[in-house]
C-alpha cells in the first residue's frame, strides 16, 4: 500500500537515471563517530523531491547531495543545530521530519497529549457523577397502582 | 463493418460487458437494501425488513460476478480493456495476472466494495436469529455505504471501460507490486478496513432503534473480531513486504500510507476491548458506539487518504478533484452522519454499569484511553501538515522522529499495564493480589532483561529494557492462564485439564497479548542490527556481525520477464557455509527503471539481508549488508496476535447467535 511512494520513487529514478541507492560506500567518512552523527542527522532531514522519506533512507540525487554537504559540515566542525538552521534556510521547514515547536505547530505537538487529558478529564467527570447520590424520584401514580395491584396479589 | 480485434475471441468477449452490468445491477440492489429494510424497520413492517437478507444475498452475488468478470478480463489479457491495458502484460505469470485486479485503483476499489458486500451477505447468513429490525437497519447501511462506492466506481473509476483501439500488449504491471506479499496484502487489508463496516453499522443500527445492551455486543464483538485480524495480518504483510522489497531494511517508515491502516487498526483495538466491558458489565455503551463509528471512519479516510492523492500535493489534489471530491462526499456523509447521529440519539441509550477504578473494566477504560491518544497522535502527525498546507500554506514535514517522540510515550505505558489488567477480577479487582500472582512473571521479565543487559555490555541500554517489556507481556500472559488452572495442592494432570478447559477467549486474549510481546522483542533486538556499506571485489571478504560474507561472482541473469544482474554472496560462520544470497538489480520488460531485489538468508530467527547499491565498471559492487537478529518476530508476533484473536472468536460465547434472544430482561429499552 505505499503506492504513492512507489511512483514517486519510480518518477524519479527515471528522472535521476543513474541508479544510486541511499547512503553510498564512497559517501561514508573515515571517523565512525562522525559518520554516526552524519547517519543520525540525516535520518531527520527530508528528501525534498520524495514522499515522506529521509535523505538516509532516499536514492534520489538530491538526497545524495543533501548527505553529502551534511558530512561536509560535520567535518568542517559546525554541529547539528548550525547545520539545521543552514538547511531551513535554504529549504524551508519543509526539510526537517521533526517540526521544531513554533506556534503553528503547537496542536501539533500537544494535541495527542491533549486528547490523553481531555479523556481522563471525561472518565473522571463521569465517575465523579456516578458516584455522587442522585435523587431518587417519587412513584408515579401509575406506578403506585400497579405496586399496589401486585402486593394485592401477593 | 468489424473492428479490428487483436484478441478476439468468441462468446467470453462479451464478459467485460456481462461484469459491467452486473455492477449497475449490484447498485440497483444496493439502493433497495439501503431504503426498503430500513422502511420496513421505521414502519415496523415486517415483509419489508424481510427483504433485507435476500437483496444483501443478491447484492453480494452481482457484486462477486462483476469482480469475477474483471479478473477474466486480466487471466484472458484482454487488451481492449483499458484498466488491463495499463496494468497488466500477457508475458505475466498467472499469479500476478490475478493480483494485477487489485494492484490499481479502479479494481481495488472493485474489490473494496465486493468485500463490503461479501460482509453485508455474511451478516445476512448469521443473522437470522437476530432481532428483526437491528437485522435491517444494519443491512440497509451496509447498502448505503456499498451504494456510495458503486457509485463512485461507476461514475469515476470504471474498470470496464474500453479502449479504441485495443493495443497488442499492456503497460505492464509496476515490478515492484509483482511480488506474493503485495498479492495478498490489499485483500488482507481491505478485509479489516470494510470489516469494520459491520461494527459500524451495527452502531448506527442500534442509534436509529434507540436500543443497546449486552446482547448487541454479543453479535458484533465477533465481526470485530475477524475484521481486526486480518487487518493485523494485512499491517503486518504491508511490512514485510515493505522491509524486503524496498530495499533499506526499515520494517515501519511511518508513512502516511502506513499511518492509514496504523488509525483503523489502533481504534479497532480499543472497540475489541471497550465491546468486551459492554458484554460483560453493561457499560461504556455509548463510548463502544462512537468507537464503532470512529474505526470505520478511520478505515475510510485510509482508504481516501491512498486513493484521492490528496498526500502527493494538496496542490494536485485540486486541480483534478473528481476522484478525490467524491470520496470527500463519502467521507462527510458517513462520518459527518454517523457522528450526528449519535450525537442526536447518544443521549437516548441509557448508560449501565457503576464500576470501581480498580477493576478489569477500570483496566479497559484506561486501554482504551492510551490508544485514542496513540491513535490521535497518528491521525494528528498524518493530517496536520495537508491541513497547515491547507489553512496557511506553510509547509512542514511529519516524519519518523515526530511519531517516535509522542507515539512511544503513549504506547509504552499501555504495554506495561497489560498483564495488571489482564489479571484485575471484574466488578472489584485487588491490586495486591495482581502483585502477588504476577511477581513470578516480572522477577523473570527483569531477571531476563538483565540477563541480556549482561550478555550485551555495549549495546544501547534500552533494548534490553524493551527485551524485559515483551518477556513481561509474554510472560504476564502465561501466568494468567496458569493461575486460572492452578490451585494449591492441585496436581499436574488436573492443572491441565483445567488450563484446557478454560474458556477460548481466554486463551486468545493470553496468545494475543504474549502476540504482542514476541513483536516488541522483535522490535526491541532491531538495536543490535549491523550494517555494512561496502564496495566490493569478486572474492573478497567482509564481517558482518557474527557472520563473514564473501562476493563470489557478479552474474547476469534472465527471468521470465527481467534481466538481471545478481551479486552472488556467500555467508560463513568460521569454516563454515550458513547459505548464499542473490541480491540484484533487476529491469523488467517494458520499464526503464532498475529495482532492487534483496537476498535475504533466514538463519533461526534472524535474517541477513543483502542488496545491490551500484553496479560498478570493472565488476565490482556496491552492497548494503546487514545482520538483523531477531528480526521475524517483529512479524511473527502480529501473526500470533491475530492467531489469539481467531482463536477468540472461535468461542462458544462468539459465536453468533449463541445466546438466541435472551428476551427481554437483558434488553434495556430507551425511550
Amino acid at each position: 500500500m505505499r503506492r504513492w511512494l512507489l511512483l514517486a520513487l519510480a518518477a524519479l529514478a527515471l528522472l535521476g537515471s543513474t541508479p544510486a541507492f541511499a547512503v553510498n560506500p564512497d559517501e561514508v567518512l573515515s571517523d565512525p563517530k562522525l559518520e554516526a552523527r552524519a547517519r543520525a542527522l540525516s535520518s531527520e532531514l527530508r528528501c525534498l523531491v520524495c514522499q515522506n522519506q529521509s535523505i538516509d533512507d532516499s536514492d534520489a540525487p538530491l538526497a545524495r547531495d543533501l548527505r553529502l554537504i551534511v558530512r561536509e559540515k560535520l567535518k568542517a566542525g559546525e554541529n547539528e543545530t548550525q547545520i539545521r538552521t543552514f538547511l531551513v534556510d535554504r529549504y524551508g521547514e519543509f526539510v526537517l521530519l521533526k517540526p521544531t515547536f513554533t506556534p503553528h505547530t503547537v496542536l501539533l505537538w500537544a494535541g495527542p497529549f491533549l486528547v490523553l487529558l481531555a479523556g481522563i478529564g471525561i472518565v473522571w467527570a463521569n465517575a465523579k457523577r456516578r458516584t455522587s447520590p442522585t435523587p431518587v424520584s417519587p412513584l408515579t401514580d401509575e406506578e403506585r397502582v400497579a405496586l399496589d395491584r401486585l402486593d394485592q396479589v401477593g | 463493418m468489424r473492428r479490428p480485434q487483436p484478441r478476439s475471441r468468441g462468446p467470453d468477449a462479451m464478459v467485460v460487458e456481462v461484469g459491467h452490468y452486473a455492477l449497475v445491477l449490484a447498485l440497483a440492489l444496493s439502493l433497495v437494501l439501503t431504503f426498503i429494510p430500513a422502511w420496513g424497520a421505521h414502519t415496523r413492517d415486517s415483509a419489508l425488513m424481510g427483504v433485507a437478507r435476500p437483496a444483501a444475498f443478491a447484492m453480494l452475488g452481482f457484486a462477486a460476478l462483476a469482480f469475477l468478470a474483471l479478473t477474466i478480463a486480466y487471466v484472458d489479457s484482454d487488451f481492449s480493456v483499458l484498466n488491463v491495458v495499463q496494468n497488466s502484460h500477457s508475458s505475466k505469470p498467472l499469479a500476478y495476472k490475478i493480483s494485477g485486479v487489485w494492484s490499481n485503483h479502479e479494481g481495488s476499489m472493485l474489490l473494496w466494495v465486493t468485500i463490503l458486500a461479501l460482509f453485508a451477505g455474511l451478516v445476512a447468513w448469521r443473522g437470522a436469529h437476530m432481532p428483526q429490525r437491528l437485522l435491517a437497519y444494519v443491512l440497509s447501511v451496509q447498502g448505503a455505504i456499498a451504494a456510495a462506492f458503486f457509485l463512485f466506481i461507476l461514475l469515476t473509476s470504471n474498470p470496464f471501460a474500453r479502449v479504441m483501439p485495443a493495443p497488442f500488449e499492456g503497460e505492464g504491471l509496476n515490478p515492484i507490486l509483482q511480488d506474493p506479499g503485495l498479492a495478498i496484502h490489499p485483500p488482507l487489508l481491505y478485509l479489516g478496513y470494510v470489516g469494520f463496516s459491520v461494527a459500524f453499522s451495527f452502531a448506527v443500527g442500534a442509534l436509529l432503534e434507540g436500543r443497546i445492551d449486552a446482547v448487541w455486543a454479543r453479535f458484533v464483538r465477533p465481526w470485530t473480531l475477524l475484521a481486526w485480524a486480518f487487518l493485523t495480518l494485512g499491517i503486518a504483510m504491508g511490512s514485510y513486504w515493505a522491509y524486503y522489497e524496498l530495499g533499506w531494511g526499515g520494517w515501519w517508515f511511518w508513512d502516511p500510507v502506513e499511518n492509514a491502516s496504523l488509525m483503523p487498526w489502533l481504534a479497532g483495538t480499543a472497540l475489541i476491548h471497550s465491546i468486551v466491558v459492554m458484554e460483560k458489565r453493561d457499560a461504556l455503551k455509548v463510548w463502544t458506539i462512537l468507537l464503532s463509528i470512529l474505526a470505520f471512519s478511520l478505515s475510510l479516510i485510509g482508504t481516501f487518504l491512498v486513493r484521492s492523492g490528496v498526500l502527493t500535493s494538496v496542490h494536485s489534489f485540486a486541480s483534478d478533484p473528481t476522484r478525490g471530491v467524491f470520496i470527500l462526499g463519502i467521507l462527510i456523509f458517513f462520518i459527518g452522519g454517523g457522528l450526528t447521529l449519535f450525537a442526536w440519539r447518544a443521549p437516548v441509550l441509557r448508560q449501565g454499569g457503576l464500576f470501581a477504578p480498580i477493576s478489569r473494566e477500570g483496566a479497559l477504560v484506561l486501554n482504551n484511553l492510551f490508544l485514542s491518544a496513540a491513535c490521535a497522535a497518528v491521525f494528528i502527525g498524518t493530517l496536520y501538515p495537508l491541513g497547515l498546507e491547507a489553512l496557511t500554506g506553510g509547509k512542514i514535514s511529519v516524519g519518523a522522529p515526530f511519531f517516535e517522540a509522542t507515539f512511544l510515550p503513549l504506547t509504552v505505558p499501555l504495554l506495561l499495564l497489560v498483564p495488571v489488567g489482564q489479571s484485575l477480577a471484574w466488578k472489584r479487582g485487588d491490586l495486591l493480589g495482581v502483585a502477588q500472582r504476577l511477581a513470578a512473571a516480572f522477577a523473570l521479565a527483569l531477571a531476563g532483561a538483565i540477563v541480556v543487559f549482561a550478555v550485551t555490555r555495549r549495546g544501547p541500554v534500552a533494548a534490553p529494557l524493551g527485551i524485559g517489556l515483551g518477556l513481561w507481556l509474554i510472560l504476564g500472559s502465561a501466568s494468567e492462564i496458569f493461575n486460572r488452572s492452578h490451585r494449591a495442592g492441585a496436581s499436574l494432570a488436573v492443572v491441565l485439564r483445567r488450563a484446557a478447559g478454560l474458556p477460548r477467549s481466554a486463551w486468545g486474549t493470553a496468545l494475543a497479548h504474549a502476540g504482542l510481546g514476541v513483536t516488541v522483542i522483535g522490535i526491541a533486538a532491531t538495536a543490535w542490527g549491523v550494517e555494512r556499506l561496502a564496495t566490493m571485489k569478486a572474492g573478497e571478504s567482509l564481517d558482518l556481525g557474527p557472520y563473514q560474507v564473501t562476493l563470489e561472482a557478479v552474474v547476469p541473469r534472465n527471468g521470465p520477464d527481467y534481466r538481471e544482474t545478481a551479486a552472488l554472496l556467500a555467508i560463513r560462520d568460521g569454516d563454515r557455509l550458513v547459505g548464499r544470497v542473490e541480491p540484484g538489480k533487476r529491469t523488467f520488460t517494458g520499464r526503464s527503471m532498475p529495482t532492487s531485489e534483496a537476498g535475504l538468508l533466514t538463519v533461526g530467527l534472524g535474517q541477513v539481508y543483502a542488496s545491490v547499491a551500484e553496479i560498478e565498471a570493472g565488476g565490482s559492487v556496491g552492497v548494503r549488508l546487514y545482520w538483523k537478529p531477531w528480526v521475524l518476530f517483529i512479524w511473527l508476533g502480529a501473526v500470533v496476535m491475530a492467531a489469539g484473536g481467531v482463536l477468540s472468536l472461535s468461542d462458544r460465547r462468539a459465536r453468533v447467535g449463541a445466546p438466541v434472544r435472551r428476551a427481554a430482561p437483558a434488553a434495556v429499552p430507551a425511550e
